[in-house]
């Protein structure tokens, strides 16, 4: 009687202990899910804007023809390029990130270009999508993080086998972007 | 170290609203016995005051705090796109939702958070401080403020200066009924009280003047080991230090704020009154800024 009631016990110490490791997995990749939803928006964002960035530094003319159009170049890489392959798309996206850096770089050099109220607040939107952008990297690859322990150490390892789940991969951090991690514009 | 940083000062918080719960129920008990002989009565009239205001504080913090702090509220990004942009990124890196986003006309730069949990809560900033400050230093205040949203700090506050708030109540209360009420009815018609009784009215007389003072103590020992705790927190959402540590700089070299209100003092980042040092430090509101800005270097 006493041996059934143990056995019992423990029997639903085990499944209630096999439930929340697998909740924990569930929503560990839900996090990791909806962290690279946040970079996709970012970059859909960034897409977006770009044009309007082009049309209004156009007329500045100042500007090499050639930086202009490798900004349009990457982008229109981003717009058509698959969206399964993550490294490949945020290395793509780096290199925009660069390039827009110097469109930004060649403006300080116009006051006219800086006073210009329409660039100011394209300047702001894609200063604050270069942020988000970094921002949700970091999240992600923290969110990758403590997924990827989850399916690694014990006892939900054991879960995560049963279930197949996969180890996620990280995202590269760009050499020159750990140096100086995001866009700033001293006032 | 962040973690370490963390646990202690969950333990010490622990440890200061025990005590400081303690402390309310201590003054209602003396109340209780200098007034009516009970110290029952008292206990009960702690507990349902503090507990029907804190209520009431809870319910309605944000606004209660915002308009003693005469903040106005921002709806839109197009109002203040800095502030609004990089508090959206600092909720989106803490994984919070983004809080309501309050602005004060002063020309001090300071913030604050408050709220009861992450899904209502609010940050405001003065127009000192979006003046004054670069996008990476109002990152680290922002990342700074939104650690207390996310670690509950900003519940806990609440409550503080909500229980501080219904000790100095208690005690105007009775001090009232003492001076203009049952003080004198008790003097004319109770000559044959005891020793014993003169002694406990002394001791209780002490306890409801060292109330408020112990009561503004425990509320500010809270607040500056959470201060420690937010600036680590705000590192590790920017991973920048050097961005809140310039931020802090700036900061304490300002002049103090006009707009703030004296009890939300221990809610700003960083003192609004600039007050001098105390010798004990036991009077403080915030840690010093040399300490906090020294923990941060070591990061």
């Amino acid at each position: 009687m006493i041996a059934g009631i143990i056995v019992a016990v423990v029997v639903v110490i085990l499944i209630i202990a096999y439930i929340s490791a697998y909740n924990g997995l569930i929503k560990g990749r839900t996090y990791v899910q909806e962290s690279w939803s946040q970079i996709d928006v970012q970059l859909k964002r960034r897409n977006d804007l770009i044009p309007n960035l082009i049309e209004t530094v156009k007329g500045y003319s100042h500007y090499e023809q050639s930086t202009l159009e490798k900004v349009v170049g990457l982008r229109n890489q981003l717009v058509n390029g698959s969206e399964s392959d993550h490294q490949a798309t945020m290395a793509v996206s780096d290199q925009l990130s660069n390039s827009l850096k110097s469109i930004f770089a060649v403006a300080e050099a116009y006051p006219d270009l800086k006073a210009d109220q329409e660039y100011t607040k394209l300047m702001e939107e894609l200063t604050n999508t270069e942020n988000k952008l970094a921002y949700s990297r970091q999240l992600y690859n923290s969110s990758v993080a403590s997924f990827n322990l989850k399916i690694q150490s014990f006892p939900s390892n054991i879960v995560a086998s049963i279930h197949h789940f996969k180890l996620s991969e990280y995202l590269q951090v760009p050499e020159e972007e750990k140096a100086a991690p995001k866009v700033s514009f001293d006032k | 170290m962040l973690y370490e940083q963390i646990a202690q000062n969950k333990r010490r918080t622990v440890y200061v609203l025990t005590g400081f719960v303690l402390l309310v129920l201590a003054v209602g008990a003396a109340i209780g016995y200098v007034f009516w002989n009970s110290y029952w009565a008292g206990l009960a009239l702690a507990v349902v005051f503090a507990g029907v205001y804190a209520m009431i504080m809870i319910g309605n913090s944000t606004n209660i705090v915002m308009s003693m702090n005469h903040g106005r509220e921002i709806t839109a990004a197009e109002q203040a796109p800095e502030l609004w942009h990089i508090v959206e990124d600092m909720a989106l890196v803490a994984r919070v939702p983004m809080p309501r986003v309050f602005i004060i006309d002063d020309p001090s730069p300071n913030a604050f958070a408050t709220g009861n949990n992450p899904e209502h809560a609010a940050v405001a900033a003065t127009t000192g401080i979006l003046e004054r400050l670069n996008r990476e230093e109002l990152e680290g205040v922002m990342g700074h403020e939104m650690t207390h949203v996310r670690n509950y700090d900003i519940r806990l506050q609440t409550i503080a200066l909500a229980l501080a708030a219904a000790v100095t109540g208690l005690v105007n209360l009775a001090s009232n009924y003492f001076w203009w009420g049952g003080g004198r009815r008790r003097s004319n018609d109770n000559d044959g009280s005891g020793p014993l009784q003169i002694i406990m009215m002394v001791v209780s007389i002490v306890l409801v003047i060292l109330g408020p003072i112990a009561a503004t103590i425990a509320q500010m020992a809270l607040s500056r080991n959470r201060e420690y705790l937010a600036d680590a927190g705000s590192v590790e959402l920017t991973r920048n230090p050097q961005g809140l540590i310039s931020a802090l700089e700036k900061i304490s070299t300002a002049d103090p704020m006009k707009a703030a209100d004296p009890s939300s003092a221990s809610l700003y980042i960083s003192d609004p009154f600039k007050k001098k040092r105390s010798l004990t430090h036991l009077f403080d509101t915030h840690p010093p800024m040399d300490e906090r800005i020294a923990r941060l270097e070591k990061m």
